[in-house]
């Protein structure tokens, strides 16, 4: 049945002649099914900039940091193609002034175009939260060669299981944001499509949150899998739950090792998991199956968003790059008790979290621990960060056991 | 890369569009709209002042109508994909939309125990440019109110009958509050963080004007003192950053606490909250039973209010058909709920109670207020309807009807039977 984005496909193969026409990166194909475009209409402003700029005094986050008068005074009167204005990006900002641990980013994107127009903030947000990237001067490597890991196997007495993750946005919808109820369903469908075109390990099938029965949902919980409405503020000022659950799912292979997210932070999340230490194994999966992916979107006129200066382009400016998080759950009982603990950790690039995830506690001394960086660095080069960073923790904990003592490391250096 | 300049293609156009990347889109394009023959799509985008929406409209109406399979709200009961077909290209003046309408009835399904009304306004003229959707759910939620009827408003507490002698040893306390909005501005679904600002200072000014036994002060939300705080909540009257699903939902938690206070009379008797789900809600109330008093001291508080508004051309939102117009169609009409926490130990185990209440046009809370359930037998009653009837109509329904009922009580703790008293409906 014909819909509004059959239309898109045959526009999208132009894609190719436009790149050679030289129309700049960012441009290539991404708006070709933009049919009307609103001539002219302006956001509507009863008030001047000054009367509308929030108060962000008792705000602590990136937004709040970098959104001074002026950029405001800039960019309120102008919108993304679909519409998208910077009140919009903001609002979760200024709704949630500060995380108690954890300086939050405040601002999300409603689509690709968002990080073009509203770059004025944006660049001075991504240069804060990735170290110091210039989106404007440097450009961001994409690597997801799995053979180039070396030793990516664990001590598995103490280290219980790997994982990775990313998210992928399909260019030309909207982002969870923003998306109206028909993007969010394609979304749903070009992804489902694709993955159910997966071979060999990767073949599986897909879970949809509207029609899921009883019994699937307890035994995606017990695998935990499952993933619920947000409930965190910073997700839901964002509008990212609204017309739940229409159009969110879950995907997963036969043998429970890669999973895929529909629709909820970003238009998928993928995972690669498993028991034990085999990270070199799980991100050779993690690969395996991105690469799968993308050609089977290619394949029908889709792409993924990705520049050269923002890497793959997500919800949430911090999840920019690779959008990549590879962690171990590791037991750490005596080193996580050291004092040196925090430093060596920041000097590996790595960051702990409790096995619940992000914003829980550890329970009986073992902790999730995975990179830091997502933006600057490629994904083998945080992998193998990962891989390097938990081998030398391991090494010290087992220095502790023996009664020994531990050495601060030197920092890893930035991309710089 | 040059970032200063980019070209973009769009379908059906006759050529580049381009626009300078420092100004945005903010430029009017060149570009000429196409109508895409067999899609219900809009004639003319510049129709709509919200240029999402137009963005929305290339998709059909199929591709975006909600899923309400498993919804149980006036909403998901009134629209129809003909109504939603219809209205979907229409905006507000100020830019709302029908989906901005419905989103908190599309985002939340149903409540366990009472059916929500699940759309709301975004400012005066959503009652108007929606009329096909809101004028079957104001049916539906105010007694088969028809689009043709007149509402009829009676702020003249003298009309009041008797109310001045419920029995203390039962009625704790008689409380009575309404909301009112602020014509010329959108509605708290909807105002930007200018309008909400202007709203509370407008709101300062004239209640601060105010004298004798309404004299009082404003307290805002935002730099509030823990004293002060302290002690709003130990007089029950702080207000909280809302929770309910049904409420942020709709957009009205946004930019909390900015632009947000309470103000208070000195006595303690007459309160108004600032930009919570109304622009004004206006409560008057005092321990003990004499619901005259609270009843008169509303309604010179609330005259005394609208007159500041109107010397400043910004009277209150109006209109014959729907009484006061306020962000959530179940408190149209007076947007009046006149209510007691009596003690009804008996009454309210009895087989008859939800009965009663009913013929009585009454409804049953916890002393928490909606949603919560009820300490020690002690109830929070209140009037039922709100748009129909006017306000002095209401507010003698609650007198008559809790002063029967504190009979009926008395009746059953000297071990009596009330079958004899079961009202009429009314």
């Amino acid at each position: 049945m014909a819909s509004t984005f059959t239309k898109v496909f045959t526009s999208k193969r132009t894609v190719g002649i436009l790149s050679l026409v030289g129309a700049g990166s960012l441009a290539t194909g991404y708006l070709m099914h933009r049919q009307n475009v609103s001539a002219g209409s302006q956001v509507r402003r009863i008030y001047p900039a000054s009367a509308e700029y929030p108060d962000l005094r008792k705000h602590n986050n990136c937004m709040a940091s970098n959104l001074t008068p002026a950029i405001y005074a800039k960019l309120c009167d102008k919108t993304t193609p679909n519409g998208y204005t910077l009140d919009q990006a903001i609002q979760t900002g200024v709704d949630n002034p500060g995380h108690p641990f954890i300086k939050t980013v405040g601002m999300v994107a409603g689509d690709e175009e968002t990080y073009e127009v509203f770059a004025d903030l944006f660049n001075p947000v991504i240069k804060e939260r990735h170290n110091g990237y210039d989106p404007m001067t440097m450009t961001h490597p994409t690597d997801l060669d799995a053979s180039k890991i070396r030793s990516g196997m664990f001590d598995e007495r103490y280290v219980l299981s790997s994982r990775v993750r990313t998210g992928r946005s399909i260019r030309g919808l909207s982002l969870p944001p923003a998306c109206t109820r028909a993007e969010r369903r394609e979304v749903e469908r070009v992804v489902v499509d694709a993955l159910n075109g997966l071979q060999g390990e990767l073949k599986g099938r897909y879970y949809s949150l509207v029609q899921m029965t009883e019994q699937e949902q307890q035994q995606l919980i017990d695998d935990h899998f499952l993933f619920d409405k947000p409930v965190s503020p910073l997700l839901t000022c964002a509008g990212m739950a609204r017309d739940w659950p229409d159009g969110r799912g879950i995907w997963h292979n036969d043998q429970k090792t890669f999973l895929i997210w529909i629709n909820e932070e970003d238009h998928s999340r993928v995972i690669s998991m498993e028991k034990g230490g085999n990270m070199k194994r799980v991100f050779e999966r993690f690969c395996k199956g991105l690469k799968e992916v993308e050609r089977l979107i290619t394949e029908k006129g889709w792409e993924f968003m990705w520049n050269e200066r923002l890497g793959y382009v997500l919800t949430c400016p911090s999840n920019l790059g690779t959008g990549l998080r590879a962690g171990v759950h590791v037991k750490l009982p005596r080193l996580s008790k050291d004092p040196r603990f925090p430093k060596i950790l920041e000097n590996l690039r790595l960051q702990k979290r409790g096995t619940g995830g992000v914003d829980t506690a550890a329970v009986g001394g073992t902790f999730d621990i995975s990179n830091l960086d997502r933006l600057g660095k490629s994904e083998v080069e945080l992998v193998q960060t990962v891989i390097d960073g938990v081998n030398y923790l391991v090494d010290c904990e087992k220095k502790l056991e023996r009664g020994q003592d531990i050495r601060i490391p030197s920092p890893i250096s930035q991309f710089k | 890369m040059d970032r200063s300049c980019q070209k973009r293609f769009c379908k059906g156009t006759k050529g580049l569009i381009t626009f300078d990347n420092d100004a945005g889109i903010s430029r009017p394009s060149t570009l000429i709209l196409e109508k895409i023959p067999g899609q219900n799509q809009v004639k003319n985008a510049t129709m709509t002042k919200n240029k999402h929406n137009d963005y929305k409209l290339q998709f059909t109406t199929d591709e975006e109508f909600p899923d309400l399979t498993v919804h149980n709200n006036h909403m998901s009961k009134a629209i129809t994909r003909e109504i939603y077909d219809k209205l979907r290209s229409k905006s507000t003046p100020s830019g709302f939309t029908l989906d901005d309408c419905i989103q908190t009835g599309v985002d939340n399904p149903g409540h366990p125990f009472i059916m929500t009304v699940g759309c709301i306004a975004g400012d005066e003229e959503s009652y108007d440019v929606f009329k096909d959707l809101f004028d079957p759910i104001i049916s539906d939620r105010h007694g088969g109110y028809k689009p043709t009827d007149k509402h009829k408003t009676d702020l003249n507490f003298e009309n009041l009958k008797g109310g001045d002698d419920l029995d203390p040893n039962y009625v704790l306390s008689s409380r009575v509050r309404t909301g009112r909005s602020i014509k010329g501005f959108t509605l708290p679904p909807h105002n930007s963080r200018g309008e909400r600002r202007a709203i509370e200072k407008l709101s300062i000014e004239a209640l601060n004007s105010l004298d004798g036994e309404f004299k009082g002060k404003y307290y805002p939300l935002k730099d509030m003192s823990d004293k002060e705080q302290e002690q709003l909540i130990a007089d029950h009257f702080l207000f909280d950053k809302p929770v309910s699903p049904l409420l942020l939902a709709a957009g009205m938690a946004r930019d909390w606490p900015d632009a947000r206070g309470i103000w208070h009379n000195d006595g303690k008797t007459f309160l108004v909250w600032v930009n919570e789900e109304d622009h004004l809600r206006v409560i008057s109330m005092q321990k003990g039973g004499n619901m005259k008093e609270v009843f008169r001291r509303f309604c010179v508080g609330l005259q005394r209010i609208e007159e500041i508004f109107k010397k400043h051309n910004h009277g209150f939102m109006w209109n014959e058909h729907i009484g006061y117009v306020l962000t959530c169609p179940s408190n149209l009409g007076t947007g009046l709920r006149g209510g007691v926490h009596v003690k009804l130990p008996k009454l309210s185990t009895h087989a008859k109670f939800e009965e009663i209440l009913t013929r009585l046009r009454l409804q049953k809370r916890g002393t928490g207020g909606v949603d919560t359930a009820s300490v020690g037998g002690i109830f929070d009653i209140s009037n039922a309807d709100r748009l129909g009837s006017s306000e002095v109509y209401q507010v003698q329904l609650v007198v008559d009807g809790v002063k029967l009922m504190v009979e009926m009580e008395k009746k059953l703790e000297k071990g009596g039977t009330i079958d004899d008293m079961i009202p009429a409906q009314k």
